[in-house]
């Protein structure tokens, strides 16, 4: 391919730009149904775009001490990591099937990255508080990796015994989540995106009450503005990718309509996340990483017993 | 009105410093910001670190030592970032000017950009007096 245009596909459609509005939009969605789970009216359509534009005339304080270019170049590693996963999904899903072997495993490894920035970040800012929400961050990341990988490994399978392929354009054709295996599935790995999103029960790396910001704490500015892009574009890719391995994709193809269908199903994928992050309260890390090495990956090993079984 | 002024304006994030205040400000200030009346219609939130913060808030008193934390937060503070005095204390000092840690007025030390007056202030008189902010910083 020529490179010009994977650069243009990287940086415009359906990379950077596409997935940053789309993530902008769906942050709004999770702001919108926060409020109405409080009885509030909530913020207008366009917030999120202007939090982050506020952020880009913001100064930028590096603190004194800290390594300046880590500091500065850690939210470019989690926005790259999440462009990339973004786009390796959206390619299997709107380019007729593209893609290459294994690019689920690709899109899982790259879509890591965002914790990583957030982690090189927090310990480049010399702040305590910010280095302990690094910690935390840290063996958040450790201890949801493992059975988000299980669950995954599920559709894989039956995807590979299916069609005789583990490309994401494949995987996409397939329906898990109507065998029990792949219920049990969806189930871990939802579970392993809020984690992976630091959303509430699993936000302990922020924290606002007790680390007051965490991780970002020592950010301002367009720095900060990269990290909460990533966030929002983490908002969206993560539920697409569910969607893609559990929930049979976007069916571009198929028309205009059933894509929207797809798209119903990532909001439904985000509004189940939103709706858990408003109803719990945060557990300890502690708690968390004995929750996804416990039962929760019992649950995906099971799981995974059940897929090999052809259940 | 500038791109810039635009931004701001629509997404003010508060920070707030209590400088021992008497906590009916500080009571009033998380009623302001409860779902009664719900800010965050204006793009008005609430964040626990100075670094991300467009609006400083202040109550209270300011003496001898907190000034000093005081001045240092306005310095961490990114630009552009506004200063607001809730209630009487940190307006002029209320009961305690007369008092021996009184340290003056707080407006000699950082500049403030609206006050708030009222002991406290009810969380009608806050909203007005962002508004006149938002007013003033868009320049009409
Ligand atoms: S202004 Fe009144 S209510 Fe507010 S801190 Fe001072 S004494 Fe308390």
């Amino acid at each position: 391919m020529n490179p010009a245009v994977i650069i243009l596909k990287a940086l415009i459609f359906p990379g950077l730009l596409f997935t940053a509005v789309l993530g902008l939009v769906t942050s709004w969605v999770d702001r919108f149904v926060t409020a109405r789970v409080q009885m509030r009216v909530g913020p207008p359509f366009l917030q999120p775009f202007y939090d982050v534009a506020k952020l880009m005339i913001k100064e930028t304080c590096v603190p004194a001490g800290g390594s300046t270019w880590l500091f500065l170049g850690a939210p470019l590693v989690g926005l790259s990591g999440v462009t990339l996963g973004a786009l390796v999904v959206w390619s299997a899903l709107l380019f007729g099937g593209r893609g290459f072997s294994g690019d689920v495993i690709v899109a899982l490894y790259v879509l890591t990255l965002p914790a990583v920035g957030v982690i090189l970040g927090s310990f480049a800012s010399r702040n305590p508080l910010a280095s302990l929400g690094g910690s935390r961050e840290m063996k958040l990341l450790l201890s949801y990796e493992l059975p988000l990988a299980l669950a995954v490994l599920v559709p894989v399978m039956q995807s590979y015994a299916a069609v005789q392929s583990i490309r994401l354009a494949d995987m996409a054709t397939q329906l898990p989540v109507a065998s029990v295996s792949g219920v049990l599935a969806l189930v871990v790995a939802i579970l392993c995106m809020q984690a992976k999103l630091t959303l509430v029960p699993f936000d302990a790396p922020e924290a606002e009450t007790e680390l007051t910001g965490g991780a970002y704490m020592e950010y301002s500015g367009p720095p900060l503005g990269l990290f909460k892009l990533t966030r929002a574009m983490m908002l969206v890719t993560m539920p697409l990718f569910l969607v893609t391995v559990f929930c049979g994709g976007l069916d571009v193809a198929d028309g205009v309509l059933p894509a929207l269908l797809g798209l119903l199903k990532v909001l439904g994928l985000v509004v189940v996340i939103v709706l858990i992050r408003n109803t719990a309260p945060r557990v300890r890390t502690d708690q968390a990483v004995r929750f996804f090495w416990g039962p929760v990956t019992l649950v995906a090993l099971v799981a995974v017993g059940l897929g090999m079984m052809g259940l | 009105m500038s791109f810039a002024v635009q931004a701001l304006t629509r997404s003010l994030n508060v920070f707030h410093l209590a400088g021992s205040a008497c906590n009916n400000c500080d009571i009033e200030i998380l009623d302001a910001l409860t779902p009664r009346y719900d800010l965050e219609r204006f793009g008005i939130v609430l964040v626990g670190s100075i670094r991300h913060a467009d609006v400083l808030l202040l109550s209270g008193v300011f003496n001898k030592k907190s000034a000093i934390r005081l001045q240092h937060l306005y310095e961490q503070a990114p630009k552009p970032v506004v200063v607001v005095a809730i209630g009487a204390c940190a307006c002029a000092g209320c009961m305690f000017r007369e008092s021996y840690n009184w340290y003056g007025k707080i407006s000699d030390y950082i500049p403030i950009d609206a006050y708030v007056p009222g002991c406290p202030p009810k969380p009608e008189a806050m909203i007005a007096a962002v508004a006149k902010l938002i007013a003033k910083l868009r320049g009409s």
